[in-house]
């Protein structure tokens, strides 16, 4: 099963949607209500950050038996220094993304927190994606 | 502690309602929304002054089911929606933060750290 979503950077009125359908998906399939919560903070951590720093992206969920893999793919500044954004802390989100409750530089780390697997690629001036897998096993 | 029994405490106005029968031993209060996201224990109270669409999206996720708007803020007709969409109550309440937490301490209410 495949899901896929789009975000528009800077749109943050629409930020948590995908994540939001795909808790309602996981439901359906009665997936355990722990694995879920894991499974969409990273996802709902990942949207935030497209939102906050990124033009747009689009974000796949692919549900393959015991497996979740999600990729969160942008077009945007990319990441110069993927060691120092893994840092709780390091951010460098605008004023108008801490209005939001967010930009305290914790959202990279609470994905990897919430993730089985994670790897990001980032080139800057073209984009990051960031990988996450979830094992429901 | 019940809904009805939590909005009486901090002079509270419920803006959405749901019927669900929490039963609330915790509660967590922050204006930083990852901050919640990385909080594990489930069935807490979310005490916010961030009276926004984000609040109830980081309820949603972090399976919050009732959200303290502190400081007199007042929930949106969206947010009102979403929340009752996703089965989470609104309280608005006049006190700021430390008033609130103060009086959900008297009351029994235990923070998580």
């Amino acid at each position: 099963m495949k899901l896929e979503f789009t975000i528009s950077g800077g749109d943050f009125s629409k930020a948590g949607f995908a994540s939001s359908e795909v808790k309602k998906m996981l439901k359906k399939i009665n997936v355990e209500p722990k694995i879920i919560k894991r499974v969409v903070v990273a996802l709902y951590e990942g949207e935030v950050n497209v939102c906050a720093h990124a033009y747009k992206g689009k974000i796949t969920v692919d549900i393959d038996g015991a497996i979740i893999k999600m990729q969160i793919k942008d077009e945007g500044p990319g990441i110069e220094n993927i060691d120092e954004a893994m840092k709780e802390g390091y951010s460098t989100a605008s004023e108008a993304v801490r209005e939001m409750g967010f930009g305290a530089g914790m959202g990279l780390p609470n994905m990897k927190k919430n993730a089985d697997e994670m790897q990001i690629e980032s080139k800057v001036n073209e984009g990051t994606t960031v990988s996450i897998v979830h094992y429901l096993k | 502690m019940t809904i009805t029994t939590l909005s009486e405490i901090i002079k509270g106005n419920i803006a959405s309602y749901t019927k669900n029968k929490a039963d609330f031993n915790f509660c967590f209060a922050s204006d930083l929304m990852s901050d919640v996201l990385r909080i594990d224990t489930d069935e807490m109270l979310l005490l916010t002054g961030l009276a926004n669409m984000q609040a109830i999206r980081t309820a949603e996720m972090a399976d919050i089911n009732c959200i303290i708007l502190a400081r007199g803020k007042k929930a949106t007709a969206e947010m009102v929606e979403l929340a009752e969409e996703s089965y989470i109550t609104i309280i608005e309440s006049p006190y700021s933060m430390f008033h609130i937490a103060g009086l959900l301490f008297q009351n029994n209410i235990k923070p998580l750290f």
